[in-house]
């Protein structure tokens, strides 16, 4: 039997509210939404919080909107409801692509996208896809609000750039007229976390890659992305050859550890076929293929 | 801590400690044993229960979080002595052999009957995708929820479907 080690619990009812907890109880506090990543943590005791401030009635932090050309997605969303969401699929169905891979369909109605952001296992799906889609995150603290980009976010393994006492409350994704999406992932099974997952958008004008973003996780890609790969394939056709040489790239991107889930080769093999697959997609997608 | 919640109706209150997960508060506080407890690692899906109204692994839930909130458990699927047509399937159809995955099965499908009542194959094995069965190989727990489907207004009572399956 997994039990957390003792902690004290605290119900914030709004965002301030969650602040001045986090600020009065201090850096051995951590704020919980669906707990689907710090339980299971706090269960094995690799996290040992003296205190979990719920944060799950903060449900005005529950929504996709857009607003000022941006997709905007609260931080108490859950994954169900990013999944369900017709405005986030109108805009990036990476968003769906990913979400029908992660986890499982109850795990799904109590994880967040904040939460998942801020666990930032090295291999989150949502952290390739705000990588890929060069998202940002909203970060508030008592001292006011900043936006930091997705790709800044990350620190390492389960680290952020978050502050002590600085709450996640958005994740935003500037809408690029015309863009198209995918997102695609190896498993060992069902409900899996990624062997290897990649997710991309394209933008094409005129037949040729205009913008595009790719992200990758479980491939030890820093801050999920390959950033030379896209340079690379920006200005060029999205021909066979070219999607080929983005791939190899982006597998250079990447620096997989060999575990239970495959060698590094395997690994490696996975970031440039991977890449290749979103990006084919995302073509097909623009060119009603898909 | 002092909690008080909705379970299947009736409102309780207890005592316990921060860290209680919500399956054992359920099983243990409440006697409520038809929610199982397999995994601990929200792998198994065997711990499933609604909260809010939507299908949740109570393991990986603390008991305090569901303060003042509404939970639903396999115990509260028969009303009034009338199974729901999901236990009613599960018993047709034989999806069930050692049981232990079953209360967990049970209240996926139910949820996923209310929202898509005529779910295809596909759909019904997505919705089971969080849940682990070693005995069916899954093939009954689908036939199961498609004879749910496929009988939504026939509710039984526990004692005629107990009869039916001795004849």
């Amino acid at each position: 039997m997994q039990t957390p080690a003792p902690v004290d619990y605290a119900r914030a009812t709004s965002v301030e509210h969650a602040l001045e907890l986090l600020e009065r109880l201090g850096p051995e506090s951590r704020l919980i939404a669906g707990g689907h990543s710090l339980l299971p943590m706090m269960r094995i005791r690799l996290a040992q919080p003296e205190c979990v401030i719920d944060i799950n009635d903060l449900t005005d932090l529950d929504y996709v909107k857009v607003e000022g050309g941006e997709l905007c997605i609260g931080a108490m969303t859950r994954h169900a409801g990013v999944l369900d969401s017709p405005v986030v699929g109108e805009h990036y169905t990476i968003f769906h692509d990913a979400e029908r891979l992660i986890a499982d369909p109850p795990v799904r109605n109590r994880g967040t996208v904040g939460g998942s952001f801020c666990q930032a296992d090295p291999a989150e799906d949502l952290a390739a896809v705000g990588s890929a889609l060069k998202a940002s995150v909203v970060l508030r603290s008592s001292q006011g609000t900043r936006t930091v980009p997705a790709r800044e976010f990350h620190a390492g393994p389960y680290e952020t750039v978050l502050g002590d006492a600085e709450m996640l409350t958005e994740l935003r994704v500037p809408i690029r007229p015309g863009a198209t999406s995918a997102y695609t992932k190896v498993k060992r099974k069902s409900g899996d976390w990624a062997t290897a997952a990649a997710g991309a958008y394209v933008v094409l004008r005129d037949g040729v890659v205009a913008d595009v973003g790719i992200g990758l996780t479980a491939l030890g890609a820093p801050h999920f992305c390959a950033e030379e790969a896209e340079a690379y394939l920006v200005g060029k056709e999205p021909t066979e050859e070219h999607l080929a040489e983005t791939g190899r790239l982006a597998a250079q991107a990447c620096n997989p550890r060999a575990d239970q889930r495959g060698p590094v080769e395997y690994k490696l093999h996975l970031a440039g076929e991977l890449t290749q697959r979103v990006l084919r997609q995302s073509v097909a997608r623009a060119e009603g293929r898909a | 801590m002092h909690v008080t919640m909705t379970v299947n109706g009736n409102e309780v209150t207890a005592d316990v400690e921060p860290r209680l997960l919500l399956v054992h508060f359920v099983r243990d506080h409440l006697g409520l044993t038809g929610t199982h407890w397999g995994c601990d690692t929200s792998q198994c899906g065997t711990c499933v229960l609604w909260l809010d109204g939507r299908p949740v692994k109570s393991c990986t839930v603390l008991a305090v979080m569901a303060d003042g909130h509404e939970v639903r458990t396999v115990e509260g699927l028969e009303v009034d002595g009338r199974l729901d047509p999901v236990q009613q399937g599960f018993m047709e159809e034989h999806g069930l052999q050692c049981g232990f995955c079953t209360p967990g099965m049970m209240m996926t499908a139910r949820w996923l009957l209310d929202h898509q009542p005529d779910p295809d194959e596909a759909t019904i094995r997505e919705a089971i995708s969080g849940q682990l069965c070693r005995c069916t190989g899954y093939e009954n727990i689908v036939r199961a929820v498609r004879w749910a489907a496929r009988h939504p207004g026939e509710p039984t009572t526990a004692q005629d479907a107990s009869q039916e399956v001795q004849a």
